[in-house]
C-alpha cells in the first residue's frame, strides 16, 4: 500500500483546509493535504455574500467587540465565547492577509476593502467581491498555497483515522482514481472537511457534504456538540424543481431586495424578534435607506437572522400566502423605483445571481421576482475543539471550519462561515504544527496494522457482496430514502413524534446499509463511493435526530412547534454526543460555558 | 414527463470506448448533469462523473454534449434539440480515466510553474493597499475563472498539436494575465510567456472565448494585450538595436 508521512496532514481543501495546511507549513513542518475533489473545487467556491471582518471601512463605528456581540446574539448566547472572541478580534488581520496574497476584493470609494451589510451584522461588515467571495477566497489560498511545497492529494477520500490509544496517528483512504488504497502517517491530523447537507434532500450543498470529519472524529473518540442546529437558509431557489435548493445569496437583501408573500406584503415587518427590535426598521422607508448606506437608518428586517426568515417564510408557506411554486417572493428588481441605472446596477452587485437565474430558470432577476424557500445550508454542530488551539479530546486531532462546533452556537450569522475557515484555519494548522513538533509520532505498531487491514475490509464490502450475489440494496436508493426522512422528519420545524420516527427510520436504513452493494470495479466509481459515505452520512443524522429530540426547547435554527419557546434550563446546556464504551451513540448534558466578565459587559453594553 | 435517449461515452483508461445508450424521463428545468445522476441511479451505478456544486461555480462537471464544451450542470435539456439523442462524452483534449472523467492533472503542473504574486510594499503604515475600482475591474474578469479547462479543451493548439510541454493554454494566460494586470503585483512574466509559456502559438481563433461559461473575454481582454506587450519589449525594432548596441 501507498504510505505517506507527514508531520501534518490536514484532511479537506476548502478555506480551512488550505489556511490550516498554509499555516503549517509556514512553521517549517512536512505537510500533506487530502481532498475529496480536485483542489480549489471544494464547497468554499460556492459562497457568495463575503466575509464578515470588523475592518470599519465603511462604518468607522465597527469593532470586534460588536462582531463578538453580534456573533452571541445570533447563535442565542450558546456560542463558545473564547472562539467568538478570537474570531471578531482575529478577523481583520486574516482578511489583510488574504489581499496581500492576491485577492482583489471591491473597493470603497477611497480605495480600501469594500464591506456590505448582511443579516445579524450591526454594521456593514463583509469584505466580497460581487456575489462570488468564496471563489476568490479559495483561490487565492490555493495559488498561495501550491508555491510552498504541501503534498497535495486530490480525489482521495479518507474512510478512517487510526488511533494508538486516544493519541490519532495518521489516515486510511482511497484514491478515487483506481480505487487503490493509501496509508497516511501523520504526527497530528487537522480536520476540514466541511457539513452534513447531503443528509437533506433540499440542500444548497454539493455531493461532498456527507458528514465526513463529523464521523471519522467521532469513531476515533472525540465528542461532537450542538448537533441539533442545523441552519436552513432562508433563500434557495424552488425551481424548476431540479435546481431546488441551489443557493440565493444573503447580499440580495443586503442590496435591497425585499421578501414578498402571494398578497404582495412585506411579512418580515410582521414578526420582529426581541433580541432584534431595537436594532430593526419602523418601516420600508428606514429600511431602504439602511440598505443604502444610511447610519441613522436601522435595518430592514428582511435582514434578520437567518433562523428566523427561514421560519418566516415557512409560515407564509403553511398558511397559503406563498408563490406559485411553493416559496415567497425574493424582489430585487423593485429598487428601479429608487436608483436609476437599478438593471446595471444589480447585474454588477449581483452578477452570478443574475446568470444563475437567468439559465437555470429563464428569469431576469432586473425585471422580475424569483421564487425562493429554504434549502438545508450549513451545520453549526460539529467536533468539540479546545478553543484556541482547535485540538479535539483525542490528542493531536485537530478539527476547523464547518466540521468544529462552537463558533456559532445555535445560528450562525451569514459571512462567519468565510471568516471562521480563515481565523480557525489558522490556528489549527498552527497548533498541528506545534503538536507535532512535540509530540513527534512513534514507530507504528501491530494496531496500525489491525486498523487499516479492517479498513480495507470495510471498503471492498460493497464491491464483495455484489460478486457474491449482487442482492444488496443500492447506495443510492438509501441515500435517497434517507435525504427525504431527514428532510420531512428532522427538518425547519420539528415536533417530538416526527423527529422519533426519523430516528427509527435512520436506524432502519443503518441496518439496510450493512448489505448495500456495488455494481463494477474500483476505478471511478461513484456507486461505489456512495456506499462508502454512507455510514458517515447515517451517523450524522442519527446525531442530529437524537438531540433534537432531546433539546425540548426552540432556540436559533432549532424550532420545535411542540416547545416554541426557548427555556432557560435549555439555555444553559451543551447537548454532547460520543460513541459510548458498548458502540452506540451515547448523549451527555454539559454546562453551556459562560463568557469571561469582561466579555459580558461587551454583550451589555450592546444589547 | 418525457423520456429521452442518451448517448454516453463509456470506458476505462487505455480502453478504446464507446457510446452506450441510456433513457431516462426528462422532468420540467433539468439540466443534463441531472439525467447522468438519474441514468446512474436507474441502471448505471458505476458511471463515471465529475462534479460538485451543481451550480456553475466549481467548474467540476465539464464535458462535451452534443459535440459543445459546456459545463453538464449549466445546460438545460430543454435547449438541446428533442428529436435526436443527446450524446455527452468527455472532454477529449485530456487523457480519460473512466466514462465521462479525464485527468486534468497537466493543469496543475501548468500552474505551479507560473511566477507567483509579488505585491509592491503596503501603502499605509497599516500593512493595506489602496487600489481604485475602475483598476480592480479589468482584473477581476480573469479572476471570475472557475477553472471548468473548457477552454484548454477547445483550444487547437492543445486539442490538435498537443503541444502541452511548450504551451500553457487558455486558461492559464488569463491566470497569468491576471498576475501581470493586478495593480499592486511587481513580478516580471514576459520572458517566461515568450518562451517557456508560448504564447506565440495562439492564433487568436477565439475558440476558447467562445466556450468559456464564465464570459470572461480571454483572446481579447487577456492573450491579446499579453502578445501586445510581449512584442513591445521583445520584437520592437529600437529596442533591439539598442539589445544588439548596449549587449543586453
Amino acid at each position: 500500500m501507498k504510505t505517506a508521512e507527514h508531520d501534518v496532514l490536514v484532511i479537506g481543501a476548502g478555506g480551512a483546509g488550505l489556511r490550516a495546511a498554509i499555516e503549517a507549513s509556514a512553521a517549517g513542518v512536512s505537510v500533506g493535504l487530502v481532498t475529496k475533489s480536485l483542489l480549489g473545487k471544494a464547497h468554499t467556491v460556492m459562497a457568495e455574500g463575503g466575509i464578515a471582518a470588523a475592518l470599519a471601512n465603511v462604518d468607522e463605528r465597527d469593532d470586534w467587540k460588536t462582531h463578538f456581540a453580534d456573533t452571541m446574539r445570533g447563535g442565542q448566547y450558546v456560542n463558545n465565547p473564547t472562539m467568538a472572541e478570537l474570531h471578531a478580534r482575529e478577523a481583520p488581520a486574516r482578511v489583510r492577509e488574504l489581499e496581500a496574497w492576491g485577492a482583489v476584493f471591491d473597493r470603497t470609494p477611497d480605495q480600501r476593502i469594500l464591506q456590505r451589510n448582511f443579516g445579524g451584522h450591526k454594521y456593514p461588515r463583509l469584505a466580497h467581491v460581487g456575489d462570488r467571495t468564496g471563489l476568490e477566497m479559495i483561490r487565492t489560498l490555493q495559488d498561495h498555497g501550491i508555491h510552498l511545497g504541501i503534498d497535495v492529494q486530490m480525489e482521495c477520500t479518507v474512510t478512517r483515522l487510526l488511533t494508538d490509544g486516544n493519541r490519532v496517528i495518521g489516515a486510511f483512504a482511497y484514491e478515487r482514481e483506481q480505487g487503490r488504497f493509501r496509508l497516511f502517517r501523520a504526527s497530528s491530523v487537522v480536520l476540514a472537511t466541511g457539513g452534513i447537507g447531503r443528509a437533506f434532500r433540499i440542500t444548497s450543498n454539493s455531493w461532498e457534504y456527507t458528514g465526513d470529519g463529523h464521523a471519522l472524529a467521532y469513531e476515533a473518540g472525540a465528542d461532537l456538540i450542538d448537533m441539533e442546529y442545523v441552519q436552513f437558509h432562508p433563500t434557495g431557489m424552488v425551481w424548476p424543481p431540479s435546481v431546488r435548493g441551489i443557493l440565493v445569496t444573503e447580499g440580495v437583501r443586503g442590496e435591497g431586495g425585499v421578501l414578498r408573500n402571494s398578497e404582495g406584503r412585506r411579512f418580515m415587518f410582521d414578526d420582529i424578534p426581541d433580541l432584534y427590535r431595537t436594532q430593526t426598521a419602523d418601516d420600508e422607508e428606514e429600511g431602504w435607506r439602511y440598505t443604502q448606506g444610511d447610519k441613522e437608518a436601522r435595518r430592514p428586517p428582511e435582514l434578520l437572522t437567518r433562523d428566523h426568515v427561514a421560519r418566516c417564510i415557512v409560515r407564509e408557506i403553511r398558511e397559503g400566502r406563498g408563490s406559485p411554486h411553493g416559496g415567497v417572493f425574493l424582489d430585487i428588481a423593485w429598487i428601479r423605483e429608487r436608483l436609476k441605472d437599478s438593471e446595471s446596477h444589480i447585474r454588477r452587485k449581483l452578477p452570478s445571481m443574475y446568470h444563475q437565474f437567468m439559465e437555470l430558470a429563464g428569469i431576469d432577476i432586473t425585471k422580475e421576482p424569483m421564487e425562493v424557500g429554504p434549502t438545508t445550508h450549513y451545520v453549526m454542530g460539529g467536533v468539540r475543539v479546545d478553543g484556541e488551539t482547535q485540538m479535539s479530546a483525542v490528542d493531536g486531532l485537530f478539527a476547523a471550519g464547518e466540521c468544529a462546533g462552537g463558533l456559532h452556537g445555535a445560528n450562525r450569522l451569514g459571512g462567519n462561515s468565510l471568516s471562521d475557515l480563515l481565523v480557525f484555519g489558522k490556528r489549527a494548522g498552527e497548533h498541528a504544527a506545534r503538536f507535532a513538533r512535540a509530540n513527534p509520532r512513534s514507530a507504528p505498531d501491530g494496531a496500525e496494522r489491525e486498523q487499516v487491514a479492517a479498513a480495507e475490509q470495510d471498503a471492498l464490502a460493497p464491491l464483495e457482496r455484489q460478486e457474491a450475489g449482487g442482492s444488496g440494496v443500492g447506495a443510492y436508493q438509501i441515500q435517497s430514502e434517507l435525504q427525504d426522512l431527514m428532510q420531512t422528519r428532522v427538518g425547519i420545524v420539528r415536533n417530538q413524534e416526527e423527529i422519533e420516527e426519523g430516528l427509527e427510520g435512520v436506524l432502519a436504513l443503518r441496518d439496510r446499509a450493512d448489505s448495500v452493494a456495488a455494481s463494477g470495479n474500483r476505478a471511478y466509481n461513484p456507486g461505489w463511493h456512495t456506499a462508502l459515505d454512507l455510514p458517515n452520512l447515517l451517523l450524522v443524522s442519527e446525531a442530529v435526530a437524537r438531540t433534537a429530540a432531546e433539546r425540548k426547547e426552540s432556540r436559533g435554527a432549532h424550532f420545535r412547534e411542540d416547545y416554541p419557546a426557548k427555556s432557560e434550563r435549555w439555555g444553559k446546556t451543551t447537548l454532547v454526543v460520543r460513541k459510548g464504551s458498548g458502540g452506540g451513540m451515547e448523549l451527555a448534558e454539559e454546562a453551556v460555558t459562560s463568557p469571561r466578565d469582561d466579555l459580558l459587559r461587551i454583550i451589555e453594553e450592546n444589547r | 414527463m418525457a423520456s429521452r435517449t442518451f448517448h454516453i461515452w463509456r470506458a476505462e483508461a487505455g480502453e478504446e470506448g464507446g457510446f452506450q445508450e441510456y433513457s431516462t424521463d426528462i422532468t420540467e428545468g433539468m439540466v443534463v448533469l441531472d439525467a447522468v445522476h438519474q441514468i446512474q441511479a436507474e441502471s448505471a451505478g458505476d458511471l463515471a462523473v465529475r462534479w460538485n456544486c451543481k451550480a456553475g461555480k466549481c467548474g467540476s462537471c465539464s464535458a462535451e454534449v452534443n459535440g459543445n464544451p459546456r459545463l453538464m450542470c449549466m445546460t438545460r435539456m430543454s435547449d438541446l434539440p428533442e428529436d435526436q439523442p443527446v450524446t455527452i462524452e468527455p472532454m477529449r483534449a485530456f487523457p480519460l480515466l473512466r466514462d465521462l472523467v479525464t485527468d486534468v492533472s497537466w493543469n496543475f503542473e501548468v500552474k505551479k510553474a507560473i511566477r507567483k504574486f509579488k505585491p509592491r510594499p503596503p501603502d499605509a503604515e497599516d500593512g493595506t493597499w489602496r487600489m481604485d475600482q475602475r483598476d480592480v475591474d479589468r482584473v477581476q474578469e480573469f479572476r471570475k475563472c472557475i477553472e471548468c479547462f473548457l477552454c484548454q479543451d477547445v483550444c487547437h493548439v492543445l486539442r490538435d498539436s498537443q503541444k502541452h510541454d511548450e504551451f500553457i493554454g487558455p486558461r492559464f494566460f488569463v491566470h497569468t494575465a491576471a498576475l501581470e494586470m493586478h495593480p499592486l503585483d511587481t513580478e516580471d512574466r514576459l520572458a517566461d510567456l515568450r518562451k517557456a509559456q508560448g504564447v506565440g502559438y495562439c492564433n487568436i481563433t477565439k475558440c476558447c472565448t467562445k466556450v468559456c461559461p464564465e464570459h470572461i473575454t480571454i483572446t481579447d481582454n487577456a492573450i491579446i494585450p499579453l502578445k501586445e506587450r510581449v512584442v513591445d519589449r521583445f520584437y520592437d525594432p529600437v529596442r533591439n538595436l539598442f539589445r544588439i548596441i548596449s549587449g543586453r
